[in-house]
């Protein structure tokens, strides 16, 4: 027989008012992976995670988190979770250690041990400093990893991350990405809502893309990117009439269809190894004298996977601003 | 971040108790998490200080001079109004911050724990208490600053207090439920003016309704405020109106019968969206 899987959602429908944040949501992570949800603002990401960690009801569909109905045996679930959500909930009034004990009783451990955890994890997140001081003092990224902390203090086998990454600098945001993947290293189920591609990349044992409440793709990191292409150079010559001279050169190198944008003397080459070849192209197209006004090597963003999915752009995918704002609230 | 492991080997799985025990121990703690709060908002404290102050010095030496009222000096008239009108403020700053921490989110995180979830309820009308506690002492030093002398028993004075404290408390639950309905600081605000002060100012607080119109007195000699202040001004004043404290009672408790339950009821509720 097949193991329960660690989150289990069928068919989740989700209404607020007129906005169908859920339409017929599908997703499934087995113990010890990590399953990024990809999507932009308004797809879903947020509600998906609201219902799992029982913050929310479906209206239809059902879930299951540890093998247990979010709904039906919501209190015992709760006991099995993580939550650290993309607004840094902590008491902004307490210190972050006071923050880590409360926290730490009201997940019914004894003092003592309620102490002792919020010290390890001070400590483990780089904290220590900061522990006898008001969080309102902390930066944006000293507030995330004390959210984390509290979401890991009764070592939760499954941890639900909305959007952890959000807001940070690069540093916090790799320093974020180290803790996510020593977690999974430890066993840890983690379900991940992002909007970064490289971030469920890196990340993820299987990613699903959603938009408007639906799964509209998922596979491993490597099977998305087949399904819409991988990495492309783009380049822009400086003269026009260098432009078919630039194509036959980079043509060898290429790994599908050739764009080309003539009047913006633009070229986009799909390749495969792309930092590998750089250097490559470039000696060439040096060698025939082309002069470049722009040379890039993009990796596939967000953008691409879902304008390769929909059809549209993520930004005509988001809801207008007063709609997630009202979201937000609830 | 290096070092210590972030998952531990220790023994962190929730303990097991009777409920009625975790509805306790997480009172106690989210009370303390909030006592520990009220020190370092000094400003909250001042502000919940500084409005009933100032009103008793706009009615003592602006307005009190036009007032006439039988049988006592208008300082010790007014002083029971301003003593529930601080009440109600307190109550109100209750409110205000439970939309705030709904506001922020952490709500939400105290729903996704193992946790006896009345105690975010109960935990904050607790400790908000001793707040209050501390606010009806800087009135009664202001109070006695300006000339109020009450008379009797010390005893009924501190009976007074006490019913302040009880009036607060049960009030608070009013502004509870405002919070969880309106879960924004302002929109509470907002509401206690349409709700609070027709009951403040439509009241025997600073003036006898014997110079209302009928229908406004009928209203001013009846609803909860004015009676909780004739019942607290007779304590103060040594001519203790048994009606009134026995309808004050009947309107604290049943205040606190309807508005705990229907809270509850509304936090699990609007949180389960």
């Amino acid at each position: 027989m097949a193991k329960t899987p660690a989150i289990l959602a069928e068919g989740l429908y989700k209404a607020y008012g007129k906005t169908h944040a859920l339409d017929g949501l599908d997703l499934v992570a087995e113990e010890g992976t990590v399953l990024g949800v990809l999507g932009p603002n308004g797809a879903g990401k947020t509600t998906a995670v609201r219902i799992l960690t029982t913050l929310a009801r479906p209206d239809r569909g059902r879930a299951e988190v540890a093998g247990l109905d979010v709904v039906k045996h919501a209190r015992t679930v709760r006991e099995r979770i993580g939550l650290s959500g993309q607004y840094a909930a902590v008491d902004e009034l307490l210190t972050g250690y006071e923050n880590l004990k409360m926290f730490g009783q009201l997940y019914r451990l004894p003092g003592a041990v309620a102490k002792r955890r919020a010290h390890d994890l001070l400590e483990r997140f780089d904290l220590v400093e900061a522990a006898g001081r008001v969080v309102k003092t902390y930066s944006g990224g000293m507030r995330r990893r004390l959210d984390l902390a509290a979401s890991l203090i009764i070592s939760p086998p499954i941890l639900f991350l909305d959007e952890p990454t959000t807001g940070l600098d690069p540093r916090g945001r790799f320093a974020m990405w180290e803790v996510i993947r020593d977690l999974a290293a430890q066993g840890t189920t983690v379900l991940l809502t992002t909007q970064y591609l490289e971030e469920a990349d890196y990340l993820a044992t299987l990613i699903v893309v959603i938009d408007q409440g639906r799964v509209i793709a998922q596979g491993t990191a490597d099977e998305l990117k087949t399904q819409i292409g991988g990495e492309r150079l783009e380049l822009t010559v400086a003269l026009s009439s260098d432009l078919n001279v630039a194509l036959q050169v980079v043509r060898p190198y290429s790994s599908g269809e050739i764009q080309i944008d003539r009047e913006r003397r633009h070229l986009a080459v799909p390749v495969t190894n792309g930092a590998k070849l750089l250097a490559a192209i470039v000696r060439d197209l040096d060698g025939a004298q082309i002069a470049l006004s722009d040379l890039a090597l993009r990796r596939p963003t967000l953008d691409d996977v879902f304008f390769s999915l929909t059809g549209r752009a993520v930004s005509e995918a988001e809801p207008p601003e007063e709609a997630r704002l009202q979201r937000s609230k609830r | 971040m290096k070092s210590p492991a972030l998952l531990t080997t220790e023994d962190v799985t929730p303990r097991s108790h009777f409920a009625l025990y975790w509805t306790f121990a997480h009172a106690w703690v989210l009370a303390k998490r909030r006592l520990t709060q009220i020190p370092r908002r000094p400003d909250e404290l001042l502000l919940a200080t500084l409005q009933p102050t100032m009103l008793v010095l706009l009615f003592r030496y602006v307005f009190g001079g036009a007032i006439l009222v039988p049988g006592t000096s208008y300082a010790n008239y007014l002083m029971a109004g301003v003593f529930v009108l601080a009440s109600l403020l307190s109550s109100l700053a209750t409110g205000i911050g439970l939309a705030t921490d709904l506001q922020q989110g952490l709500i939400d995180r105290f729903r996704s724990l193992p946790m006896a979830h009345s105690a975010v309820l109960t935990g904050r009308t607790l400790a908000d208490l001793v707040r209050d506690v501390f606010v009806v002492l800087v009135i009664w030093a202001v109070g006695l600053l300006v000339g109020f002398r009450p008379a009797g028993n010390p005893l009924a004075w501190l009976a007074a207090t006490g019913f302040l404290l009880l009036t607060t408390f049960a009030f608070s639950w009013l502004a509870i439920l405002l919070g969880l309905v309106l879960s924004s600081p302002e929109a509470v605000q907002g509401a206690s003016l349409v709700i609070f002060y027709p009951l403040l100012f439509g009241s025997n607080a600073f003036v006898p309704t014997s110079t209302m119109p009928d229908w406004l007195r009928a209203f001013a000699d009846h609803q909860p405020i004015s009676v909780v202040m004739s019942a607290v001004r007779g304590l103060l004043l040594n001519q203790p109106d048994a009606a009134a404290i026995g309808q004050a009672l009947a309107w604290c408790v049943g205040l606190l019968v309807i508005f705990i339950p229907l809270a509850a009821l509304v936090y699990r509720r609007r949180t389960a969206r």
